[in-house]
C-alpha cells in the first residue's frame, strides 16, 4: 500500500492518493495574488533570547523559531495536518504500521556543502533525536532502527505501530542534523548548536547575543528559486512595549506569540499599516488548563472538584482576560485539531448556585465564620494572563464561600514546586497541543507520566486504568476512525474524571507589516521555514 | 603621595576580600531560591525524562553538594577561569566581555551628561537662590526624580521614534548597516540618545539637588564673606571659591553611583534593548545561571572597588588637605 499521509486528515484515503504537488497547489498558496518579489531582508522580533539554535537539542519556542529557518524536516504540514513533502519526496507506511520508508529528494546540500543523504537521516533519529532531544525519547520510543539501503532511502523499523510520528516530523520538532558535524563529538558543546549546518532555505549568519540574529539566503536551497528574502534578522527586544514600539515604527515587520500585549493588540488591528492575524497555530496551539492535586484530601470528592470548576466563568475569561484571543474550552483536545477535537463531552457551565449545591452535599457547608475550606492557587508566571484568570477564580470562589490564595513564583520555582514537590492545590498553566494527542496530551493523563521532577507531566497524580487502557490503545492505533473514537471516549472521561480541566483554547496571534506575504501558509506558522515569505514592494 | 604604593596595596587586599564576601553571599543567596537551571530548561522544553533531567544535571555538575560546588569554583577563580554558562552554551568570559562595551559606553555617556548638567543646574539655582529660576530648577529635579524611568523611556520611544521618527526605537547599532569606522561611530551616538538621556535624567536630579545645596552649604562659610567684604566680583566668589569646596560631595556621588548605574540600567537596557551587563546579569537570576551571575557579579564588584580606590585618590587630588594614608 502506497498512501502520502497515512490516514491522518479528514478527509480521508481519496484526498491522501493525490500526488503531494496537487496538495500544494490546493493549499493557500494558489489564493496569493501577485507573484513573489525577490530580495529584501526582513526583520522580526523574538523573545526570550534562544540559548542555542538548535531545535534538536532544546524544544523551547525561541529555539525552535530560529531552528526551523536553518534545518529542514523530513515534512511539513497544512492547516488540516496534511503532509507537506521537504526533504522527503515521498514515502511509505505498511500495512502493520511497522515501516515507514521515506524516499530522499536528490542533490539537498547542507550550508557547507556536503551533500545530505540518508546516513544523516539515521543518524540524526537514532542518535540525536532519541538521545538528546527532551520529548524525543518518548515520542520514538518504538522506532528500532533507520536502515540506509542506498543514499536516498531511509526504511525506519518499529517495534510497535507509531502513527502519530507521522506528526512529529517537521523541521522544527525532528530537523535533519549533518552528521560529518555531530559525529564522534560532544553533542551539548558542540559549537555548531550556537552556529548551525542546516539545509533549510536560510544559513546561519551572526549571534549577537541580547541584540539580534542574522540568517542569510541559502543559495543552494533545492526548491526553486526560493526563499525570497535576500535576510532574515531577528531582533531579540525582551520588553513588550518596546516591541510593541517597533512594530509601529516600522522597525520590525514581524512577530508572533507573545509579541505585544492582549490589551495593545486593538490598536495595532486599527494601524493601517499593521495586520493582526491568528492564523498558522494549528501545529503548536495552546490551551489553558487547570490541574487540581488529586494527593490533596479535599479533592477526593469528585463533587468538590466540580463546585470548583463551576465557579470558573470562562466567557468572562475570554473576554476580559484574553481580549477574545481564546474560545471556552469543550475537551482536552483543542479544536485546532478538529479531526480529534468533540463537543460530546460534559459541560460544566458557570453556576456559583450549583456550586455551593454541590459543595454542601460533599460535606463542606458554609461555617460560622462564612466559609467553607481555603486553597491555594498557583499560576504559570509565563504571563499576566493567567495570574488574571487566577484572581478572577479567587473572586468567584468566594462568592461560594471558599477562601483562596494567590501564590506568585518565577519560573524556577514554580517548576519545582508544582511537578517536583508537588507542593499545590490547583494549578493554571498553557501546554500545547503539539501536533499530535500522543506527543501533546497524554503527558497530562496517562498515569505512567507521573514523573517528579518532569515539568508539564502529570501534575495532577492521575490514575485511572480505564483511562491508561484508553491512552494506549490510541497510540498505536492506525485506523484514523478508530483512534477518534477512541479520543472521544478519553474526552468524555478527562471531563468526568476532572483531574486537568481544560479552561480555554488560546488562539496565539501574529502582528506584521502588510507589505510582508507568505506567512503563516501552513500549521507550522512561525515554525515554518520561511522559504515563502517575501516583501511586497 | 609617598605613601601611594603600600596605601594602594592595602586598598586592593580589601577589595579582595570584599569581592570573595560578595561571591560566597551570592552564591549562598541564588542557591536558597528553589529550582536550578535544570528546572527552568525543563519548563522551557515543555517536557522531558528524569533520567534525561539527571543527565544534564550530572553534566552542569549540580548534583555535586553546595560545598562542593562553591570551592571548585573558587578553585577556577584562582585560574582566573569564570565557567561556563550551560543556559547559554558559551563561556561567562566570553558572555560578558561581549557586553561590556555596550555597558561602559552607556555608563559613561551617562554620567557626563548627568554630572555636567547637574552640576551647571545646580550652580545656577544656589546663585539664583529663592528666585523663580531656583524654583523652576527645584522643581524640574523633583520631576525628574521621582519620574519612573521605564515610563519615561517609553514615552521617548512613542514621541520620539513612533510620532516623529526621529529616533531608533531601541538596539545599539543599526543591524546589518555597512558603515565605516565614522559612520558607525555616529550610528552608535544616533542610538545611544534616548537611552543615554532617559537615564540621565535620573541621576541628574540627584546631582543637580547636591551640587545646589553643597554650593548653598559653602556660601554661609565665613571665608566667603571674607572674599564678599573685600569686594570680590559675585562670579569669581561663585566659581573661583564656592564651587571648587563644594564639588566634594558630588565626587563622592559620583563613587557610589556607577554602581547604582550598573544596577539601575537594567530598566533602561530593557525597555531601549541595549545589550548591557546590567540584562544579562538580571536574566541569569531567573535562569539560575549561576556561573554568569556569579561572572557578572565579580566584575562588576571589581569595577565598583577600582573606581572607589580611584575616588579617593582623586580627593587628594582636589582638596589638598586630604592624604591618602
Amino acid at each position: 500500500m502506497k498512501i502520502k499521509n497515512i490516514g491522518l486528515t479528514r478527509r480521508g484515503l481519496a484526498r491522501s492518493l493525490v500526488v503531494p504537488f496537487a496538495v500544494l497547489a490546493l493549499g493557500p498558496l494558489a489564493t496569493a495574488h501577485a507573484e513573489p518579489v525577490h530580495g529584501g531582508s526582513m526583520t522580526m522580533s523574538l523573545d526570550p533570547q534562544p540559548s542555542i539554535l538548535v531545535s534538536a537539542l532544546n524544544s523551547s519556542s525561541p529555539v525552535y523559531v530560529v531552528s526551523s529557518k536553518i534545518f529542514d524536516g523530513l515534512v511539513s504540514y497544512d492547516e488540516n495536518f496534511n503532509l507537506i513533502p521537504r526533504l522527503a519526496e515521498s514515502w511509505e507506511v505498511s500495512d502493520d504500521g511497522l515501516t515507514i520508508t521515506f524516499h530522499l529528494r536528490e542533490g539537498v546540500t547542507f550550508h557547507d556543502g556536503e551533500p545530505m543523504t540518508s546516513e544523516d537521516v539515521a543518524y540524526t533519529f537514532m542518535e540525536i533525536l532519541k538521545q538528546r532531544h527532551p520529548r524525543g525519547k518518548s515520542t520514538f520510543q518504538f522506532l528500532e532502527a533507520v536502515e540506509t539501503p542506498d543514499d536516498l532511502t531511509a526504511v525506519f523499523k518499529f517495534s510497535t505501530a507509531s502513527p502519530y510520528v507521522m506528526r512529529a516530523l517537521a523541521g522544527a520538532e525532528s530537523p535533519i542534523m549533518p552528521k560529518h558535524v555531530y559525529d564522534g563529538t560532544d553533542v551539548m558543546k558542540n559549537p555548531a548548536n550556537t552556529a548551525p549546518i542546516g539545509t533549510g532555505p536560510f544559513k546561519f549568519g551572526e549571534y549577537e547575543r541580547g541584540s539580534h540574529i542574522i540568517l542569510t539566503r541559502n543559495e543552494n536551497y533545492w526548491d526553486g528559486d526560493k526563499p525570497y528574502l535576500d535576510q532574515l534578522v531577528i531582533r531579540l527586544i525582551s520588553d513588550s512595549a518596546s516591541r510593541a514600539a517597533a512594530l509601529e515604527s516600522g522597525e520590525v515587520q514581524y512577530g508572533a506569540q507573545y509579541v505585544i500585549p492582549l490589551s495593545d493588540v486593538a490598536r495595532m488591528d486599527a494601524n493601517p499599516q499593521l495586520e493582526v492575524s491568528t492564523d498558522g497555530w494549528g501545529y503548536n496551539t495552546s490551551v489553558n488548563y487547570m490541574d487540581f492535586n488529586l494527593r490533596r484530601d479535599q479533592w477526593q470528592d469528585v463533587r468538590v472538584r466540580q463546585a470548583i470548576v463551576h465557579a470558573i466563568d470562562k466567557d468572562f475569561l475570554v473576554d476580559n482576560v484574553w481580549h477574545g484571543f481564546a474560545t471556552p474550552a469543550d475537551g482536552p483536545i483543542t479544536n485546532r485539531q478538529a479531526d480529534f477535537h468533540t463537543t460530546d463531552v460534559p459541560h460544566y457551565d458557570f453556576d456559583l448556585d450549583k456550586a455551593a449545591a454541590l459543595l454542601d452535599e460533599a460535606g463542606y457547608p458554609v461555617k460560622e465564620d462564612g466559609k467553607r475550606f481555603s486553597m491555594t492557587i498557583d499560576y504559570s508566571p509565563s504571563g499576566d494572563t493567567y495570574s488574571q484568570t487566577a484572581e478572577i477564580l479567587k473572586q468567584n470562589l468566594a462568592k461560594i464561600g471558599v477562601e483562596a490564595t494567590l501564590r506568585a513564583a518565577d519560573g524556577p520555582t514554580y517548576v519545582r514546586r508544582i511537578w517536583t514537590d508537588n507542593d499545590f492545590d490547583v494549578n493554571i498553566f498553557a501546554a500545547s497541543n503539539i501536533a499530535d494527542p500522543v506527543i501533546g496530551l497524554h503527558r497530562f493523563y496517562w498515569s505512567d507520566n507521573i514523573k517528579k521532577g518532569v515539568a508539564y507531566s502529570n501534575g495532577a497524580g492521575y490514575a485511572s486504568e480505564e483511562m491508561d487502557e484508553i491512552l494506549e490503545a490510541a497510540q498505536v492505533e492506525v485506523n484514523l476512525e478508530k483512534r477518534k473514537e477512541l479520543y472521544k471516549k478519553m474526552q468524555q472521561l478527562a471531563m468526568t474524571d476532572l483531574s486537568t480541566y481544560p479552561i480555554v483554547y488560546i488562539n496565539w496571534f501574529s502582528v506584521y507589516d502588510k507589505s510582508v506575504k507568505g506567512l503563516n501558509q501552513t500549521a507550522l506558522g512561525v515554525y515554518e521555514n520561511f522559504a515563502n515569505v517575501y516583501l511586497e514592494d | 603621595m609617598k605613601n601611594l604604593a603600600p596605601y594602594l596595596a592595602r586598598r586592593i587586599g580589601q577589595g579582595l576580600i570584599t569581592i570573595a564576601a560578595i561571591i560566597v553571599l551570592n552564591f549562598m543567596i541564588l542557591h536558597l531560591a528553589p529550582g536550578d537551571t535544570v528546572d527552568l530548561l525543563a519548563g522551557e522544553f515543555g517536557a522531558g525524562d528524569p533520567e534525561y533531567l539527571a543527565q544534564l544535571r550530572a553534566e552542569f555538575g549540580l548534583d555535586q553538594p553546595l560545598y562542593v560546588q562553591l570551592g571548585q569554583y573558587f578553585l577556577n577563580i584562582a585560574q582566573f577561569d569564570l565557567g561556563y554558562s550551560y543556559r547559554n552554551a558559551t563561556p561567562v568570559l566570553d558572555l560578558i566581555l561581549d557586553r561590556l562595551p555596550a555597558t561602559l559606553i552607556l555608563m559613561l555617556t551617562t554620567i557626563l551628561i548627568a554630572f555636567t548638567s547637574g552640576l551647571l543646574l545646580g550652580v545656577v539655582a544656589a546663585r539664583r537662590v529663592n528666585t523663580w529660576t531656583d524654583d523652576l530648577i527645584s522643581v524640574l529635579a523633583l520631576l525628574c526624580y521621582a519620574t519612573p524611568l521605564f515610563w519615561l523611556g517609553l514615552m521617548g520611544i512613542v514621541l520620539f521614534s513612533v510620532k516623529l521618527g526621529l529616533l531608533p526605537t531601541g538596539g545599539m547599532y543599526t543591524i546589518g548597516g555597512r558603515f565605516n569606522v565614522w559612520q558607525s561611530t555616529l550610528d552608535v551616538m544616533w542610538h545611544l540618545i534616548l537611552p543615554a538621556c532617559t537615564l540621565a535624567v535620573y541621576h541628574m536630579a540627584i546631582y543637580t539637588r547636591l551640587m545646589r545645596a553643597s554650593m548653598l552649604e559653602v556660601y554661609n562659610l565665613d571665608f566667603i564673606r571674607t572674599a564678599r567684604s573685600k569686594g570680590l566680583r559675585r562670579g569669581r566668589i561663585a566659581f573661583g571659591h564656592v564651587l571648587p569646596n563644594a564639588i566634594l560631595p558630588m565626587v563622592t556621588m559620583l563613587g557610589v553611583q556607577v554602581g547604582t548605574l550598573l544596577g539601575g540600567a537594567v530598566m533602561v537596557e530593557t525597555v531601549f534593548n541595549w545589550p548591557g551587563l546590567g540584562r544579562l546579569a538580571f536574566d541569569a537570576v531567573f535562569q539560575r545561571d549561576y556561573n554568569l551571575l556569579l561572572g557578572t557579579v565579580i566584575f562588576a564588584s571589581a569595577l565598583v572597588v577600582l573606581i572607589n580606590i580611584a575616588t579617593d585618590l582623586f580627593y587628594a587630588v582636589l582638596d589638598p588637605r586630604i592624604e591618602v594614608a
